[in-house]
């Protein structure tokens, strides 16, 4: 699996009150809660985004609440992963358990810049700066949390475990 | 090597004798918790994962509380989602209008949670029933879901911080001053995946309000719990309240910790944080002339009966400053009834001041408190990023009940002093 898109760069504490605000939470629906991703922090982000791009953050992407609805409309917004130089841990959690790829990698998010072209491979965490032909190594995820993930979430996991 | 309290729940509830700091381990689970925004995600990925039956009846909580009284049409459909399912699957604890109150205010006072506890919650602020020596986390909906078919979850085994504290609070502040220090001391990422150990002499100085508020804010150092030790605070606290027979973890002796901050409680002052981060604090004597619209007493941090206490100290027969809003929304309807019994809804009002049923209504910036562009507020809620409660340049400042109820009173960020 991999991704290659343009970078929206943000900076370090993107909380997820700043993914998708509160006052939308009115609703469960992923599509409509989507026209608001990222709204409070680049308003014309749902507009740019195009499939495969890739956000690139500083430390504690994700902070505060535990609405799974942030990583979901990442995913529905067809951005094709985060790279950050930490997660905060709920966001961590939800991004695997719904299937959306996340990366650690403090170099990448120190010198990537906004509008490089990245290419990143899930399966090796090779990242490639297109614009600047340079490559760094993301942090593996452990095995049980690539079991989760290739499974396609943490409830299709789960099936697979009952079904064994 | 010895384990931490939080290490020994873990252990426990995944039937191990031993485990280490990063760890994978799946453990049972004694409460599934969701509220009425994250469950109906919940009960969405439930069913789609062809799911038909809870785990426990009794081990899943649903507490409508974040835009209820029902704020719009989108909030009634969630809520009815939110009461279909508990209906259908016979959730025993589930808390509609008229029963709820804020689910971490709630909880605790009805005695669904207890000491010794494995607990996960689809709001991030499940982190507060540490004070009662439990093992509490926040999750999402997927492992709401995941929780209420299976009543496991898997946890990587946290290493942990302890806090040492001494001494005993001056009269005018509280566990917030406590909580807002230590996150402005290590940050909103100081304590990331990590327990958050409270320990020492000066613990048993603190009421269980005040350890409910210090747990409960955990999550802004980015931690993944809070636990306070159980003593006889607790289980006074814990008598004739606790469903389950509480079970006292301690940590052992050579239990290992990343580092230890020994914190004098003496030395806390009125604290206050700045927009846009809980760990952009301050004292409140030090913020000058900071004018305010208004003022939130409430939210799971704060709504709790000595926080309405506190306010009620301050405002009775004073007046709220012109040109402020003072909002008060006790967390549970048992608080709100006893506010009403002792004369404190009276004496708000009778300050300028509006009383409302539970809800987390402002806090998020749901509804019951919306600010303007330009406007701000100093809240005793636990966020104040960005748009918190509002538009985008509104402002937030976090602080204790004593010091936002002193605000109320001037108009500006004011430290309270006793008269």
């Amino acid at each position: 699996m991999n991704t290659q898109g343009t970078v929206f760069k943000y900076p370090d504490n993107v909380d997820t009150d700043v993914i998708i605000p509160a006052r939308y939470l009115n609703t469960p629906d992923a599509n409509e809660l989507a026209l608001h991703c990222m709204e409070d922090i680049d308003k014309t982000f749902v507009e740019r985004v195009k499939p495969g791009d890739v956000i690139v953050a500083g430390w504690n992407f994700g902070c505060g609440s535990s609405r799974e609805h942030a990583p979901l409309v990442l995913k529905t917004c067809k951005t094709g992963c985060v790279i950050a130089k930490s997660f905060a841990r709920i966001f961590y959690r939800n991004a695997i358990n719904i299937g959306f790829p996340i990366l650690e990698c403090e170099q990448a998010a120190d010198e990537i810049c906004a509008g490089d072209e990245v290419r990143v491979d899930f399966d090796t965490g090779v990242i490639t700066d297109l614009t600047t032909n340079k490559t760094y190594q993301a942090q593996p995820f452990p095995p049980f949390i690539q079991h989760i993930i290739k499974s396609g979430g943490l409830l299709a996991s789960l099936k697979e475990g009952a079904d064994e | 090597m010895g384990m931490t309290m939080t290490q020994k729940i873990l252990a426990a509830h995944a039937g191990l004798d031993h485990v280490v700091a990063g760890q994978l381990i799946s453990a049972k689970l004694d409460l599934v918790l969701g509220n009425d925004i994250t469950t109906p995600v919940a009960i969405n990925e439930f069913n789609k994962a062809g799911f038909d039956r809870i785990f426990d009846k009794d081990k899943v909580a649903i507490v409508l509380d974040h835009f209820v009284p029902n704020k719009d049409i989108k909030a009634a459909e969630q809520s009815k989602t939110c009461r279909t399912f508990a209906c259908s699957h016979c959730v025993s604890h589930f808390y509609d209008v008229g029963k709820m109150g804020i689910e971490h205010a709630l909880l605790p006072e009805q005695g669904v949670v207890t000491a010794g506890d494995c607990i996960i919650g689809a709001d991030s602020h499940t982190c507060t029933y540490g004070a009662l020596g439990a093992f509490s986390t926040g999750v999402g909906s997927t492992d709401m879901a995941a929780g209420m078919a299976t009543g496991m979850a898997w946890f990587k085994v946290p290493s942990a911080i302890k806090f040492h504290l001494t001494g005993k609070l001056p009269e005018n502040c509280s566990g917030k001053d406590v909580i807002l220090t230590i996150i402005g001391m290590i940050g909103v990422d100081g304590a990331l995946y990590k327990s958050m150990e409270f320990v020492g002499d000066g613990v048993l100085s603190l009421s269980m309000d005040d350890r409910l508020c210090i747990c409960n804010m955990a999550i802004e150092a980015g931690a993944k719990n809070g636990i306070f030790p159980v003593d006889d605070v607790t289980m006074q606290y814990l008598a004739g309240r606790s469903e389950r027979v509480p079970v006292t973890y301690e940590a052992d002796d050579d239990a290992e910790y990343e580092q230890t901050i020994t914190i004098d409680l003496s030395k806390i002052v009125p604290t206050v944080a700045c927009p846009h981060l809980p760990e952009n604090t301050h004292p409140a004597s030090e913020l000058g002339d900071i004018k305010i619209d208004q003022v939130v007493i409430g939210s799971c941090t704060n709504g709790r009966m000595e926080d309405m206490e506190a306010a009620y100290q301050i405002l009775n027969g004073k007046h709220i400053a012109d040109g402020v809003r003072c909002i008060i929304i006790p967390a549970t309807m048992q608080i709100l009834r006893t506010c009403v019994e002792r004369g404190y809804v009276t004496a708000f009002i009778d300050a300028g001041a509006v009383v409302s049923t539970p809800t987390c209504g402002p806090c998020l910036g749901g509804y019951m408190g919306i600010l303007a562009a330009g406007e701000r507020c100093v809240a005793t809620t636990n966020r104040n990023f960005v748009g918190r409660m509002g538009h985008v340049d509104s402002e937030v400042y976090l602080a204790s009940p004593y010091t936002a109820a002193a605000s109320a009173l001037t108009g500006y960020i004011t430290e309270y002093k006793e008269a």
